[in-house]
Order: C-alpha cells, then sequence, then structure tokens
C-alpha cells in the first residue's frame, strides 16, 4: 500500500533542524549601558558552557510546530468520545475572556492589592465549585485531577491523624481509575479493592468486610467507570463512616451529574473536580490543568494555605480579597502561587455563561447523548458483537464488551479503536475498566450532534461487517493515520524519550 | 499466536494460573494459563518474586505488565519460591508464546501439597472460562 505524504514525512525534533548561528529574532542594541553578568549573578551560578538550544529561523519555527500539531488528532478535528476524560467543546468564548490583558498579563508574584479582580474570580470560583459539590470549603490549588486526589488523601490522613488515629488501608472498588491506587500508595497507605455486584455498583457484602477501623477512607466514582449511578450510595455511606473513615468522590464523571445531585448530599467529605473535564478546558499534553478539591466542614481546617478569603468592608466599604496563610492545621502548599490562573478564568466564563439550570442541561444531555447512541448501536446491531457490561439505563458514557467480536469476527477492540481512526473518529477508552473483557468505554459528551452521533454508529457498525468478510483489514489498521500501528510493546520495553544533543 | 488450550497434565486455578507438580509432590512450576496471556495481551514485563520468597495460595506472588495494564498474578498454591524464570528478564514475550513451557515464571516448593484438592483439572477450567 502507498503511503500518504505524512507518513513519509518523518517528524524531525526541533533540535535535529538547528544550524549553527541562525537566528529567529535578533534584539536591537541595548540602548543601557551594559554590565558585566557577573555583577548580576553570582559567579558559582553562571553555567560554563553554553546551553545547546536549537538555532532555527522563525519561519521554519512557525512551519515546526505547525506541522506537529497537524499529525494529531484533538477534538477540533473531530469526535473524541474517549471515555472517562469528557472531551467537550472548549467554547471559543472562554478563550476570549482568559486572553483579556487583566487576565492573560497578570503576574503571579503581582502586590494582591493590585490582583484583585484575580482574587475575587477566584474566591466566586471557589463559591460556584463548592455549591456543585454540596461541600462548602474549595481549594484551587492541586493541578490536575490526579494532584486533586492526592491533596485528598493527604487530607484524610491529617484528618484522622489530628485525632491521633492512624490508619493504614484505603478501600477502591475494582472499577476505580488507575490514579486512585496510585494515589494511596504515594500516600503511605494499603490498597484494598472493593468487588462489584451484579449490577454494576459497590458490592456491599465485600464492602462491609473489608471496612474496619484500620480503613482511612473509600475512593468512589459516582456514577463509576462502567458509567453507572450506584443507588446504593448513601448506604456505602453509612458503611464508610460507620468505620470513621471518609468518602472521598473522584470527580472525573461529575459531569453526568452536576446540578442534578451533589456529592455532598450523597455523604461524600471530599471531592475533586477536573477543570479539564466538567467545566471545559482544552485537555492533553500535560498542559496546565486545574484538580480544585471540595470538603466538608470537618476536613476544612486541613486545607491547602494559603486560601483565598474575601474579607468584608468596613461601613459600605467594598469587600477585599486576600491571601490567607494562617491555617495551622494545613496539610501545607501544593505547588508554587495558586494554581494556573487561566484555567480558572475559562471555568469561570463556562459557569457564569451557562448559570446553574445550564450546567443541569449540559449533564441531562450528556447522559441523554450517552443513552441515544447506545440505543443507536443496539439497532444497528453492533451489540450482538459488543453487547453492553451491564445492560441498564447509563448514565454519561458506557462500557461495551468486545469479547464476542474477538471470538466472533477475529478483531481484538484495539483493531476496533485503530480502524475507527481511518474513518476520522479518536478510539474510545479501550481496555479500562479492566474488569471487562475488551472493554470499550465510550462517552459521547453534551456537545455532539445528534448527525454525530449517528454517523459514529454507522462507523462502528461498518467495521463490523467489514470484519466478518475480513478480519485482516481491521487488524492491520490504521492506514490514513500520519503514523501506522504502533509497536506498544516496544515503546513499553524500549522507551526512547531523549533526544540526543 | 497460538491457539486456546489448556494441558490435561496441569491443573488450574480460577484466577487463570496454572500449577505442574513434580510426580513426588515436593515442588511445582506455576505460569499463566493461555487464556491468561490472551486477555493480557502483549507482556512487556514480568516483575518477579525473588528465590526464597513464600507464597500462599490464592494471594498474589508477581506482577506481570502487558500493553494494557499491571496485572497480580496468584499463587494456585504455596510455598518457597526457589527458582524464577530469568528468561523473561530480557524477553517477557515468551509468556504469549508459549505459556506453558518457556513462559513459565517460578518454581516452587510445596508447603501443602494437600492445597492442590481445591484446584481443577483442565476440563473444569475450560467449562469456567465457558
Amino acid at each position: 500500500m502507498s503511503q500518504t505524504p505524512q507518513q513519509l514525512d518523518h517528524a524531525v525534533t526541533i533540535f535535529e533542524k538547528s544550524k549553527s548561528g541562525r537566528r529567529a529574532f535578533t534584539p536591537p542594541a541595548a540602548e543601557v549601558p551594559d554590565r558585566p553578568i557577573t555583577e548580576l549573578i553570582p559567579e558559582r551560578m553562571l553555567r560554563v558552557s553554553p546551553a545547546k538550544l536549537p538555532e532555527v529561523s522563525e519561519p521554519e519555527i512557525v512551519r515546526h510546530y505547525t506541522r506537529i500539531s497537524k499529525r494529531n488528532f484533538d477534538l477540533d478535528s473531530g469526535f473524541y468520545p474517549l471515555g472517562s476524560c469528557t472531551m467537550k467543546h472548549n467554547p471559543r468564548l472562554h478563550e476570549r475572556v482568559a486572553a483579556l490583558p487583566g487576565n492573560s498579563r497578570l503576574h503571579p508574584l503581582q502586590d494582591e492589592r493590585r490582583a484583585q479582580g484575580a482574587l475575587e474570580l477566584m474566591w466566586n470560583l471557589q463559591h460556584a465549585l463548592g455549591e456543585v459539590a454540596g461541600l462548602p470549603h474549595v481549594s484551587l490549588q492541586p493541578s490536575a485531577g490526579s494532584h486533586g486526589e492526592l491533596a485528598g488523601v493527604l487530607l484524610t490522613r491529617a484528618y484522622h491523624e489530628d485525632r491521633g488515629d492512624r490508619r493504614t488501608k484505603v478501600l477502591t472498588p475494582d472499577t476505580a481509575h488507575g490514579t486512585n491506587p496510585a494515589t494511596v500508595t504515594m500516600c503511605g497507605y494499603e490498597v484494598v479493592k472493593v468487588g462489584t455486584n451484579p449490577d454494576g455498583g459497590v458490592d456491599l457484602d465485600d464492602l462491609r468486610e473489608k471496612a474496619d477501623d484500620q480503613v482511612a477512607c473509600l475512593m468512589l466514582t459516582n456514577p463509576n467507570t462502567l458509567g453507572l449511578f450506584d443507588t446504593n450510595i448513601e448506604e456505602i455511606a453509612e458503611i464508610v463512616h460507620g468505620v470513621g473513615a471518609t468518602l472521598y468522590y473522584d470527580g472525573a464523571n461529575l459531569n453526568a451529574v452536576m446540578g442534578i445531585s451533589r456529592p455532598g448530599d450523597m455523604g461524600f467529605d471530599i471531592v475533586h473536580f477536573n477543570l479539564h473535564k466538567s467545566f471545559t478546558q482544552p485537555h492533553g499534553g500535560g498542559g496546565p490543568g486545574a484538580g480544585p478539591i471540595a470538603v466538608s466542614e470537618r476536613i476544612e481546617p486541613y486545607l491547602p494555605r494559603p486560601q483565598v478569603v474575601r474579607l468584608e468592608g468596613n461601613g459600605g466599604e467594598q469587600p477585599t480579597f486576600t491571601l490567607d496563610d494562617d491555617r495551622p492545621k494545613s496539610i501545607g502548599r501544593l505547588r508554587g502561587f495558586q494554581g494556573n490562573y487561566g484555567v480558572f478564568v475559562r471555568s469561570y466564563a463556562y459557569i457564569r455563561s451557562l448559570g446553574a439550570e445550564g450546567l443541569r442541561e449540559a449533564s441531562e444531555l450528556a447522559v441523554l447523548n450517552a443513552n441515544y447512541l447506545l440505543a443507536r448501536l443496539s439497532e444497528k446491531g453492533v451489540v450482538e458483537y459488543l453487547p453492553v457490561a451491564y445492560d441498564r439505563v447509563c448514565m454519561h458514557e458506557f462500557v461495551l464488551s468486545g469479547a464476542p467480536m474477538k471470538r466472533d469476527l477475529g478483531i481484538r477492540t484495539l483493531d476496533l479503536a485503530k480502524r475507527l481512526l481511518d474513518h476520522g473518529y479518536h478510539p474510545p477508552t479501550v481496555y479500562f475498566p479492566l474488569l471487562v473483557d475488551e472493554a470499550l468505554l465510550i462517552e459521547p459528551t453534551e456537545t455532539e450532534t445528534k448527525e454525530t452521533l449517528d454517523a459514529f454508529a454507522d462507523a462502528i457498525a461498518e467495521i463490523l461487517v467489514e470484519a466478518a468478510n475480513d478480519p485482516s483489514v481491521a487488524q492491520a489498521a490504521p492506514y490514513s493515520t500520519p503514523v501506522r500501528r504502533l509497536d506498544e510493546a516496544g515503546a513499553a520495553k524500549q522507551p526512547v524519550v531523549r533526544q540526543p544533543l | 499466536m497460538n491457539d486456546a488450550n489448556y494441558p490435561e497434565d496441569l491443573l488450574y486455578h480460577a484466577e487463570h494460573d496454572w500449577v505442574r507438580i513434580d510426580p513426588d509432590g515436593e515442588f511445582a512450576t506455576m505460569g499463566i494459563t493461555w487464556y491468561a496471556q490472551d486477555s493480557l495481551g502483549e507482556v512487556v514485563f514480568f516483575d518477579a518474586p525473588e528465590v526464597g520468597t513464600m507464597i500462599a495460595a490464592d494471594d498474589s506472588y508477581a506482577e506481570i505488565e502487558s500493553v494494557k495494564a499491571v496485572s497480580e498474578v496468584i499463587a494456585p498454591m504455596s510455598g518457597e519460591v526457589i527458582e524464577v524464570n530469568s528468561a523473561l528478564e530480557s524477553d517477557a514475550g515468551v509468556v504469549n508464546d508459549d505459556p506453558y513451557g518457556e513462559g513459565w515464571l517460578v518454581k516452587v516448593r510445596l508447603t501443602a501439597v494437600e492445597e492442590k484438592s481445591g484446584l481443577m483439572d483442565s476440563a473444569a477450567y475450560e467449562a469456567l472460562l465457558g
């Protein structure tokens, strides 16, 4: 098969493009007298050899990054139903607001008297997130969902230890996100897995058996990673609180319940948000993120410091905003400065432009879209080869099992995923959650049209028909992407992550 | 990759492990079944226990990493690890190619040979897989 121009074009790094002496920009001569650098920086801190920076002309820099960006699949190029990741549209209005000079040119070391607007926005965002969670106290500091988890489990530990209670274990369901057990281990606790019942919820008998006075916390997602709402949540909270443990809400799936049910009302003590999921923010690339946490009254004393607080004005004066460092029981700082401010601006813009009713509607549509897509796949006969793992009305996402497809058609979930790329779709999440054989986790989000969902269902049906005829087509897919099937085992065994200079 | 097979001379644990007990009942070899390696996908690492480790039936004694996930390996029987398959250090993919032969994981000095009565023969294991 002939290769596409992109496949023939092997991407090179910016370092490989470097030519000695080439410049992108030449600054004009300084109008002030030069000072020797040793007067400005202590000699012991000066480097002895020049940094090996790439030397490239400006048009070549622009072309380099533009070309690389075209090799990627992104939400602006096509449907991206990556389960558990909530790849919803990022409204362009938010970019405009984030780009306002008062937001984009703010310096983290700005005197707080001249950053009152930013502090007020952060305080308002804390307040809004507290409303959504049903838990009043919020810290915006954690920089990602996983960082929010770390904060949450550190808060749990601080809460227990403050009462002289040293506990050793944290419970997570076997459907949990992989970050949950990783966080637990990082915080020095032992992970104990809780089973799943035939309805796809927490196995209450197993939970009762494992919940004892050594358990510090249960980390739970509701709806869980199967896209199912656990209706036993109040009983779960009772069992967990009954042994003195905290209940932690992994907010990854909050997009299903915003403005409808609140984790705080379900009995959760600590919640983390993924602002990039539920509250619109460009994803991926490890770029700036935010994983704020909301906590109940009893956890509040341990929140990271400083906290953004509002000081009421005296006698008709405007309230002012400040950073409160006087928090003696705090778990401390989680990062430099206050977090990724641009992320806060975008999420605040989202919350303010939708309002409470709009957030609720977004969640309702996310659930409707997921159920519509599932129904459409059933109608198309797809579920004959990819049955839904737990046959209930789903929330914002659902899990199919590719086991019959593998057995009867000879293609695996991975092959289906790769073939979807040739149809112009980003594949759904594959092989997660782990307890579903050949899992395919699909989350369409609320911002997709009926036409998109229909076309996606058609593509899956078409791939199954094609596989029945000739499984080797999907087995060797993709064909049209910048790179063909990747050597995943090779990448795991011998990762090359460094560019030699 | 070879087709599904479950040799009749092995005993099986429901967590998709096999054990081959030596005739005198003192030593045994353990590994994961064809079904396990097929579900895991391409195996990239085997995190082996150290020789001398005591392992307990039904408990995890090692980890296997595939391109999909890291999974625990459950011991079908209890005993002391006397040898680990060092060939897997350089190429863990042997577990996929030959799960019952070159892809064995550990050799164990059994401490409770009577535990074998709780294991399945190949027919029972295949019935479990459905």
